[in-house]
This record gives structure tokens, sequence and C-alpha cells, in this order.
């Protein structure tokens, strides 16, 4: 059978998966509809896994929950936009699963850091290190079981982190180059450990994980709007999308509708955050190859429309105007009216500023053939957004597995297959052009009504699973009520998760100067990845 | 007198150097639609660094802290002969331009040594790289200097300013190959864009910077100023020796005033040359910078080459 939609690619891989002799159990109704529950003995983990990546499933994410006695643990697949979750529990005491990252590359991190966060093993994993754990808690402590309190174990400044074990080379001619935590410019602190050779790029090892905030386990003990604070704050440039996700988690908890105005409303937010991060993109783009025209034009446009945001919502970046139930503020006629016309004034402005950078060799030149993401490793590694979308990865929320407003609304989704820095900045462009006309049919056909809906507090027990498509892509987010209308787990997937390890495989064979215009073509979010 | 007059013109030299420097940032900022900082502001900067403790890094050697007093030195006793307002000064005849060349070598193998010195991997690819261009650009501007020299049948500046101003305006193919090389170089040598960014924070792409980002207070400010003379010595040799005209011959103030209005004039049309450029282009890949140099060489002896068949021809006949 040849899937043609979601649910049929869903009933294959049920299939499938008993073809090859997996005893499992599909949880109906779901729980967290519209994603699909199959659960799975621990021992089938791995094999469930091969059968998903034989079927060409992406996997998109994996969480664990302490829940006493048992540990959870629950991996994320889509395929034509169905989402399944595979869901196992192991023993607390002993915990121990198959890895997933024989199947698939992306696994690769999100395991490790389950092995930091709940001790969790995973016993075919090809690289044990630590990875979100540096010195802030030992190597027997696990922060996100229940018994670790929230203040931490120990006190005082954090020990510096020195003995983590990069890949090292030898040779005569090989040299390491460390760059970061701390760099030259103000921008979020990651390290990079480069082996080159002469200029050229042989191996490039990212640590992350100096922003770990604890978003997770601060989050237990919330009540809805304080997760939504929360969520927006996991990354400040997403904090539109995140806190969108993590209220539509909550509602589909709490089986609570939201207004179609806040659904056309909280579109408003997360378009205008698309336009206003692509457009400070495009401008750091041209400002990584030294370009300052470019950087102070898009730099420009982009300061208007974040005035706009705080003349029109009452905050810059949008923070905290999403709620559960709906939203904090309305749209008002006039302002409604004063957006449309920005947008025309914003696209007129693009055209002649395109016309400009188009007719720049000297710009192509720097673009052109750098950091090339193939469309195989793209699609290996199951990559997200603009950075899926330049090396021919189509997937986009909003028009695959579409939520409202989306669902009445045509989205268009650029793609390109050349995979370099040339093909993400276009496609970027090409995303800003397509949101600004989302902006246009989302004002024009604004619903009138209420702008949030009335909180009901959910069962005990309740749990919640949302996708929404952020500037950056597919953002995730878990949400499981305790008791009392609070939070007992909450856990979002930014983006950038997925498409850091694709910074270490694009760089390769170019040159170390080059290194700064790659990183930022992808341009991963080092507070939404560490949490 | 003389003398007194000569030290006088080393000391505008150097004290209107930072002065170059904020007018040209001035002119870029108007032109990416910024509010310029005040002209004034390099003096400033320079003043906040001098005052600011330096911190020397563990592994630094003598190297280190001679690097910043060898570089400013050098660069000072460069810019001491090379004609600012007045020609035939004193220090003009002791060294020529062959002794400039050399005198920036020496000022680049001590700031490429102390980049390697303290063993960061940024120092030495700032010196790797640094020496990269740096091969490339010395012959250039050394094939630039000789077609000078050829024409003008000295390697002496004041020299050879003299023989432009005596022979009065003549299109010398020579002059006008050797001019680009020389422009092309001088874009190289101050590390400005498209070869380098002067500006950047991006440490990977550093060349100039990387070699001192561990230069601080006023080991920096020193090299700061250094960075700054020498622009304004690569603005003052491209004025006096392509478009000599009102640079003074003698020491009555009247001369003297229209040398210092005059030079004042050519380097801020220069500057907004090099600032219209900086507009226009991205920086290069570091690879594209031997293309580029190479071009700067190929002017300057395509600059040799006419020299010889038109105009030297010339005179035999």
């Amino acid at each position: 059978m040849n899937p043609i939609t979601g649910i049929d690619a869903y009933h294959a891989f049920g299939l499938k998966l008993a073809e090859a002799g997996l005893p499992l159990r599909s949880v109906d109704p779901s729980p967290l509809a519209p994603a699909k529950v199959l659960e799975l003995a621990p021992t089938d983990w791995g094999k469930a896994a091969a059968v998903a990546r034989a079927e060409s499933w992406r996997w998109a994410g994996v969480w664990a929950e302490d829940c006493g006695p048992q540990l959870t643990v629950q991996a994320c697949l889509e395929k034509q936009g169905c989402y399944v979750l595979l869901h196992t529990a192991v023993d607390s005491a002993h915990p121990v699963l198959p890895s997933h990252t024989h199947s698939y590359w992306a696994a690769e991190r999100p395991e490790r850091q389950l092995q930091d966060m709940f001790g969790l093993r995973f016993e075919d994993h090809p690289d044990p290190r630590r990875w979100a754990r540096h010195q802030a808690w030992g190597d027997t402590e696990h922060p996100l079981r229940k018994d670790y309190p929230v203040a931490g174990t120990r006190s005082g400044p954090t020990p510096p982190d020195k003995d983590y074990a990069f890949l090292r080379a030898h040779g005569p001619s090989v040299y390491e180059i460390p760059v970061g935590p701390v760099h030259a410019g103000i921008i979020e602190p990651g390290h990079f450990r480069f082996l080159a050779v002469g200029e050229t790029v042989l191996h490039l090892e990212e640590r992350l994980g100096y922003v770990h905030k604890g978003i997770e386990k601060i989050a237990e003990g919330r009540d809805p709007q304080g997760l939504a604070r929360l969520a927006g704050r996991v990354s400040g440039d997403s904090t539109v999308g995140h806190a969108w996700a993590a209220c539509m988690a909550m509602e589909r908890a709490a089986r609570i509708e939201i207004p179609a105005r806040a659904a056309s409303l909280r579109a408003i937010f997360a378009e205008r955050e698309r336009v206003i991060n692509h457009l400070w993109d495009l401008a750091a783009r041209c400002n990584d190859v030294g370009f300052a025209f470019g950087y102070y034009q898009f730099g420009r446009l982009r300061e208007q429309w974040l005035r706009e945001n705080r003349e029109w919502f009452g905050h810059r970046l949008l923070m905290d105007r999403i709620v559960p139930g709906g939203v904090a503020t309305d749209l008002a006629s006039e302002a409604a009216a004063k957006m449309g016309k920005t947008i025309v004034r914003l696209r007129r402005e693009l055209d002649e500023l395109l016309t400009i950078l188009d007719a720049n060799s000297s710009l192509e030149d720097r673009f052109l053939g750098a950091g090339v993401l193939s469309a195989e490793l793209a699609a290996a590694l199951g990559a997200l957004g603009f950075v899926g979308r330049s090396s021919g990865q189509s997937f986009d929320v909003r028009r695959d597995a579409p939520y409202a407003p989306y669902d009445r609304l045509e989205v268009r989704v650029p793609v390109e297959t050349q995979g370099d820095v040339s093909s993400r900045f276009w496609v970027r462009y090409k995303e800003l052009r397509a949101a600004l006309r989302l902006l246009e049919s989302l004002l024009v056909n604004l619903p009138a009504g209420e702008i949030a809906a009335t909180w009901g507090e959910p069962p005990a027990d309740a749990q919640g699973f949302a996708a929404v498509e952020g500037w950056r892509g597919e953002i995730l987010a878990f949400v499981r009520f305790a008791t009392d209308n609070r939070i007992a787990r909450y856990w979002p997937r930014d983006p950038s998760t997925v498409n850091w390890p694709a910074l270490e495989k694009l760089v390769l064979g170019n040159i170390v100067p080059d290194f700064p215009v790659c990183n930022k073509s992808v341009n991963g979010s080092y507070s939404g990845h560490d949490l | 007198m003389d003398w007194i007059l000569a030290i006088l013109e080393t000391l505008l030299f150097i004290g209107a150097a930072p002065l170059l420097a904020g007018w040209t940032k001035r002119v870029k900022c108007r032109l990416q639609n910024r509010k310029p900082p005040s002209l004034l502001q390099p003096y400033r900067d320079l003043l906040k660094l001098y005052r600011k403790q330096p911190i020397l890094p563990h592994p630094a050697s003598w190297i280190f802290r001679a690097a910043p007093y060898v570089v400013f030195a050098a660069t000072v006793l460069t810019a001491a002969f090379v004609p600012l307002v007045a020609v035939n000064l004193p220090t003009a005849k002791i060294a020529d331009v062959i002794v400039l060349v050399g005198f920036f070598a020496l000022a680049r193998t001590f700031l490429v040594l102390a980049g390697m010195d303290i063993g960061t991997a940024f120092g030495g690819m700032g010196s790797s790289r640094e020496m990269t261009i740096a091969s490339l650009a010395e012959p250039a501007m050394l094939m630039a200097v000789f077609t000078l020299a050829m024409s003008a049948h000295t390697t002496n500046l004041s020299q050879a300013m003299n023989y432009v101003l005596d022979t009065g305006l003549v299109l010398r193919p020579s002059f006008v190959f050797a001019l680009g090389g020389l422009m092309l170089v001088a874009v190289a040598e101050t590390g400005r864009i498209p070869v380098d960014n002067p500006a950047t924070h991006l440490e990977l792409t550093m060349i100039h910077e990387a070699m001192i980002l561990e230069y601080s207070g006023r080991w920096l400010a020193l090299i700061e100023w250094a960075s700054q003379i020498k622009l304004m010595l690569y603005g003052v040799l491209i004025a006096n020796i392509f478009f000599p005209w009102g640079i003074a011959r003698d020491f009555s103030p009247e001369s003297i005033g229209i040398g210092v209005g005059m030079i004042a004039l050519k380097l801020a049309l220069l500057a907004i040359l090099l600032v219209l450029s900086e507009t226009a282009f991205a920086k290069m890949r570091i690879f594209r910078v031997q293309e580029y140099l190479s071009f700067a060489y190929l002017l300057s002896v395509l600059g040799l080459l006419s020299h010889i068949i038109l105009e030297a021809a010339r005179v035999h006949h």
C-alpha cells in the first residue's frame, strides 16, 4: 500500500510493526489527540525505530517522565503530518533502553540529554559522553528526577567544565581551534571545537548547554498562566511560537476550544515574529560577510516592525501576549488598518533592497556554495524550518498538520534544493514574503468575538501534545497536569535541537573564516536547545 | 628651522591620524543611514584605552610587551619622512620609499610574532593570514614604487614629488597603473573591506584584529593609533605622489597653509572613496585575496612595462 495521507501512513506503520513481530498496543482514544500513541515493550524500543526508519518516518524528539517506580519514555515520529508517539516504561531503579541512534542520527543528543537528566541509560548508544551536564551537578545526580531539589545540590559558582573529551586529532598539520563560549561579540554562548588543516575545516564539534536554565524542572508545579510565561522564555526570539505550543498543549489537555478571533490573533503574532526574525537574519547574513549596507537596511526594517509591536500589542517581541485560552491583547481596527499599510510599505522596500542585493556579485560570491547541507543528510536528520526547506525538506506544520487558523488558509512553503548559505538566504526571503501574504489574509478575515476562553481546570493526569510552526520550524510541546491545575511535566522542543547537528556536517570542507556565515545561516537557538 | 618644521609636520601627521579615522567613520555612518559619532571619538577612545590597565596574558614573553612600542615607533618614523604638507624637508632626505616598505615590514613582523607569542589559536590564525597577505602585498607595493622610481629617477619621495610637480600635469600610463596597484595594496595593508573588516566581532573571520585580540589598555591604544597612522600614510602616499599639487615647496606661512588645506582636502576625498568601496562590496572569501593582490601586482607590473615601452622610449628619441 502506498500511503497517501498521514492516517494511511499510520496504519501502514502499524502493519509493518506487527509484521516485525513487535507486540504493541494502540492507545485508543489517544490521550494526546490528534497525535497517535503506540505502547511498546522496552525491549522493542530500538526495533520499532528501525521499522519507522524503513518506513521513512521522521524522528522528532524524545522525552521521559519520572512516575515513581517507573520512568515513562515517549518518542515522537512524524510522517505526512501524522504524529505518532511511541510510549514505553522502564524500571526507575535500573532504567535501560535500546537506543534509537542507530536508526536516527537525530536521536543521538536527545538520548544523551535523557541520560544526564534522568539517569536513563541507552545500552547501545554509540557515544556515552555526557551532553547536558556540565559541572552544575554530579554524574550520579539527575535533575529531572522528582527527588532532585529545584534549587540544586551545590552552592556557589559552578566550577569550569574542563575535562569534556573532545575528539582529538593527531598529526603535525592538524590544529585545534577552540571558539567560545565567550565570544568577541554579544551573542549566545556555545563552544565550537574545530580541527583544521590550514584554513580548511576537517571536523567540528559543538558543545552546548551553557545557558541551561532548568526550564523543564521549574515548570513543575506551575499554573497554566505561569507555564505560558515560562514557555515564552524558552528562547526569546521564538517567544510567540513556544507560548503558542505550550498553550495549545494545555488547552488540548483541558479540552478547551479557543475563540476563532484568538486563533487568528495568535497567527498574526506568529507571522509577525517570523517576519521580524527573518528580517534580522537577512541583516545578520549581510553582516557576517562584511556587507554593512544590507545589515543596516534590514535592521532598520526590523526595528520598525518591533516598534509597531510595542505600539499595538504592548511588547516589542510580543512576550506574554499568548495566554492559556486565547490572547491577552486585542487588535484595534485602526491598528489593523495601519498594519495593512506597513505590510505594503515593507514589500515595496524589500523589492528595492533585494534588487540591490541580487546585483551584488561580491555578496553572491560569499553565499553561493558555502556550507552545503545535502538533501540526503537533511532528510536523515529531519532538518526543520528554513534549514530543511533549503535542502529539499518541505515539511511545514501549518500546511501538513494544520491547526486553527491555518486550516482555512493557503500556506505557501518555499523549497530549494541547493542547500547552501545562498539557498537558506533566499528561502528565508520567500518565507518572509509568504508571511506577509498570510498576514494580509488574516487581517481581512479577522473574526469578531472574544479573545480568550475561560480556563477550566483539567482533570488530574490530563495531558496534551502540540506542534506549531515557529519561525525556525516545528516547535513541539508536551504537557501533563498533576492535580489542582498544576503542571507535572512540560517538555518543549525547539527546532534548533534538531538542526544543531546539521551545522557540524555542513561546515566540513569549508574554510574557517566562512564558519560564522554558515553558523548563522542555520541560526540555531542556544537557549532553546539548552532549556 | 627646517628641522623644527619637520618635527612639527611629523607631530601633525600622528596627531591628525585619529581625525582621519573619525572622518572615515563619519562618512561610513552617513552612507549607512546611521547617526555618526563625533569626529573626535577616536581621540576619546585612545584616551580611554590609555587610562586602562593593560592585562598581560600568562604565556606572554618580552615580544608581546615590546611589539606595541616597536609597531608604534616604526610607524611614527615612517610618518616622519613621508612629506605631508611640504617637500624638501630635511627628514625626507634621510630615507626613501624602500625604507618605508621596510619599516612597514618591521612593524608587521613584530605584530605577527606577538600574535603567535601568546599561543592562542586566534593569534596564530591572524598571524598566518597576515603573512599570507603580506607576502603578496609587499611585492605589489614594491613594483608600484619601482615604476615611480623609474619615471622620477629616484626612490626619494620628496624628489619624486618634485619631479611630478616640475613636469606638470602629464598623463603617464605607468602612473595610472601604479596608482591602481598602490590603491589595491593600500586597502589590503590597512585591513579594510573587502580584504579584512576592521569593525567585525566575528573572531574566526579576523586578520589584523585576531593578532591583537589579547592586547588591552595602553598597548592596544598604541596599536590602534599606529593603525590609524598607517591608514593616513597610505592616503598621503597616494595623494602626494600622484596628485602633489598644493604641497608646499618653500616654507613661507602661505605655502604651508595651502599645503595643510590641500592635504586635508585630498585625504577627505580619498576617505570618501574608500568608504564608498567598503559600502559597495562584501568582504572577500579569504582565498580570493590572492587573486585580488595578484591583480594589484599585475597592475604594477603593467605600470613598469608601460614606462619602459611608452615613456622611456620617448626619452631616447
